[in-house]
């Protein structure tokens, strides 16, 4: 009795899962095939010096078993508890949704933490020059961030080179300041000036691009700012950059350990001891204004005509066009404003390193910037910050595992994109509002 | 055209349009007139270039010939001469869509403040005065909204106005374009296929809208339809094309007696051993009593 019911339950269970099974199981042998190809140059053949200039191959084939059988049993692993894995993973989704809805209905108070938090860091029992210079570098991209969001988040065109307007905001005012004894505040209008006409100049051929065209056409731009600035080397000093940038001064206070006569420095004024920590904490102050003066500008744009037509430009064009909203304006406001508040971003960067090269501005800073944009989700400003701390941070505690790093991070960019595949927190608010419910009426 | 009432008077003249997309002509010599206030159809089987029209009046398309005269403030303006967007701004044409393009992403009240875009950019001094929050700006933006509700509370959509207009359900997203095109402030108001995929009770209060705006707003309708019952029961005038050409021009009654319309609905056979009758029972034509 007792055995026939256990067969009665077990018997039509392995018939429904064998062909799952089987299916498991090729799968598994594929991805071990792919293994062993990829493997096999990469893995099982190593090439080494047998003195004089001479090249010999040593050859790792049971290395590349280990990796195939590896990937085989890790395949398999995924593979297995499939629905347990199925569930857990919706679960872990909604973990995430739920975090990101909470997130929302709280956006003030934690906003207003957030910036508590960012002001009050450099005095924070634990601080430290290393921490105040990481959320200096932080909040330049913050900032980066938000000047793209614009751009790419707003109305919708895929800028992949936007460090040529960083570049442009940078290069201007050391430009100045070399040749013209510009200081930071003085220069800090031109450079986004300076930035905004390039982004305008950028904007007139592209006019008509959308997409992928329109992409290229932009990386090809940073690409061509990269190379004039090295290869203009009476102006830009080419490779060896340009030095000896002026800091930053608090009102016109310098600080430095002694000034030349007549000056009054930051310490001597409030009677201070004199420490370099001080600087370093007003730059952080700096940036943390700019980017917070930079939310405000682009959270007031976004409510504002220019704001809506850029978010109607993103959505349908030629809907535009016929309702009289002229798309050249809007595109050229767009790469304008968005170029701006690189520049200001770039001027700011070039005070605080104090020497700037070309190598600063290459086009893995353009996809780093549009990664935090993409990564915090379209258009929204707080994700913008949630994927600038976790995307400069993660390397930084990276360090710890020396080469692994970049592999960590990007697991983390994947696991982002699996888990969260529009953005950490996708969120659109209303610019405005009918106020009346349908629940009150 | 003979029974034409007294004292109509044009306010969009097509006069010898012709269209061609190189060796395929689209329209040609396409003549009709367009009367202040009232309800126009161009109808036709589908490819008679009812469209090309539309795309002619609205500037997406330099027509190869003829002349498009609205007249505007006692002017007359050729828009044959004019951009798209000045179409849009100075002569007040407006239109809708076959497949509907709304701002999916936006909220519905979004998308009728966004078709108000030049008259809020000229009230934020292009966003110095937004910017500033001065109160010349919160007073125009206030206005936008209470324009915008006026026409959410005409179209049915209020309790719906926080939603992202790609939400709405399809009938609703097409009244929801009539409502935005109609935020710009036009005099003439294309809609293209405005009927298409509502269901019958849909259409019918379509139908009810479309006559409230006309005689509320004193707006001249242009449109065009595939359902008969919208182009019988609302029409006052009737331009029939096929194959790019005019072959009839009159009141609905006219239209649905010409041998012309039953010939290019059914082919040139047919029509000889069909009654008008059963031509228009094939085609959905309710027959409304004349």
């Amino acid at each position: 009795m007792t055995a026939a019911s256990g067969l009665a339950v077990e018997g039509p269970a392995p018939e429904r899962s064998a062909p799952e099974w089987v299916a498991y199981l090729k799968d598994a042998v594929l991805a071990a095939l792919v293994a062993v190809l990829l493997g096999l140059p990469l893995i099982g053949l190593q090439t080494y010096d047998i003195g004089g200039g001479a090249l010999g191959i040593r050859t790792h084939f049971d290395w590349v078993a280990i990796t195939a059988a590896a990937v085989f049993a890790g395949r398999l692993a995924l593979r297995l508890p499939q629905r347990l894995r199925h569930r857990r993973e919706r679960s872990r989704e909604t973990a995430f949704a739920r975090l990101a809805a909470w997130a929302r209905r709280r956006m003030l108070p934690i906003t207003l933490a957030g910036i508590a938090f960012a002001v009050a860091l450099p005095f924070l029992p634990f601080s430290s020059r290393y921490l105040i210079d990481l959320g200096t570098t932080v909040l330049i991209y913050v900032m980066l961030g938000w000047g793209l969001n614009v751009v790419v988040g707003l109305a919708g065109l895929l800028d992949l080179g936007y460090v040529a307007f960083y570049a442009v905001g940078a290069y201007t005012f050391a430009l100045l300041a070399r040749d013209l004894g510009f200081t930071f505040w003085e220069a800090l209008p031109f450079s986004g000036l300076v930035a905004a006409s390039f982004g305008v100049i950028l904007g007139f051929p592209v006019l008509r691009l959308r997409g992928d065209y329109l992409a290229i056409v932009t990386l090809g731009f940073g690409e061509i700012m990269r190379i004039v600035l090295l290869n203009w080397s009476p102006v830009t000093g080419g490779p060896n950059g340009i030095s000896d940038i002026p800091r930053p001064s608090f009102l016109g206070l310098p600080f430095a350990r002694s000034a030349p006569e007549g000056v009054t420095t930051f310490h001597q004024f409030f009677g201070l001891e004199f420490s370099p920590d001080q600087r370093v904490i007003f730059i952080y102050f700096v940036i943390l204004t700019l980017a917070l003066l930079t939310n405000l500008f682009t959270l007031r744009l976004r409510r504002l005509p220019i704001g809506r037509a850029w978010e109607a430009l993103r959505e349908d064009e030629v809907a535009c066009r016929t309702l009289g909203i002229n798309p050249t304006n809007v595109k050229l406001s767009a790469f304008g404003i968005g170029a701006m508040l690189g520049g200001l971003a770039g001027c700011f960067f070039a005070t605080r390193q104090g020497f700037i090269s070309p190598e600063s501005f290459a086009f893995t800073e353009s996809a780093t910037i549009l990664a935090i944009v993409v990564l915090g989700g379209m258009g929204s400003q707080m994700g913008v910050v949630l994927a600038a701390i976790l995307l400069v941070t993660l390397p930084e505690f990276g360090r710890a595992f020396a080469e692994f790093r970049m592999l960590i991070f990007g697991a983390a960019m994947v696991a982002i994109m699996v888990w969260r595949p529009r953005g950490l927190l996708e969120h659109r608010e209303p610019s405005l509002r009918l106020g009346a419910r349908p629940s009150s009426t | 055209m003979t029974s034409l009432p007294e004292g109509r008077q044009p306010l969009l003249a097509v006069e010898h349009l012709t269209m061609r997309f190189g060796g395929l002509v689209a329209i040609s010599d396409l003549s009709f007139l367009v009367y202040r206030r009232e309800i126009t159809a161009l109808i036709g089987p589908n490819g008679a270039g009812k469209t090309t029209v539309f795309n002619c009046l609205t500037g997406f398309y330099r027509p190869s010939a003829g002349r498009l005269a609205m007249h505007v403030n006692g002017q007359i303006l050729l828009l044959e001469r004019i951009d798209g967007l000045s179409i849009a701004r100075q002569a007040g044409v407006a239109r809708t869509f076959q497949n509907i393009r709304l701002f999916a992403g936006m909220t519905v009240l979004e998308n009728l403040v966004v078709a108000q875009h030049n008259v809020l950019m000229r009230a934020s001094l292009f966003s110095m005065a937004g910017l500033l929050g001065l109160p010349r700006y919160r007073s125009a933006e206030r206005a936008a909204i209470e324009r915008a509700r006026h026409w959410l509370d005409e179209f049915g959509l209020t309790e719906r106005a926080d939603w992202a207009a790609g939400a709405l359900p399809y009938g609703a997203q097409r009244r929801l374009e009539i409502a935005r095109a109609l935020c710009t402030g036009p005099a003439l108001l294309c809609l293209d296929e405005p009927a298409a995929g509502l269901n019958p009770r849909e259409s019918a209060e379509l139908n009810e809208l479309l006559l409230a705006i006309r005689a509320k707003e004193g707006i001249t309708i242009l449109l065009i339809e595939h359902d008969m019952s919208v182009v019988m029961g609302i029409s006052d005038h009737i331009i029939v094309l096929d194959y790019g050409r005019k072959i009839a021009d009159g009141t609905p009654a006219e239209v649905r007696a010409d041998p012309n319309v039953i010939r290019a609905y059914l082919g040139e056979d047919e029509a000889g051993t069909l009654s008008e009758e059963e031509v228009f029972t094939d085609l959905g034509i309710p027959r409304a009593p004349c």
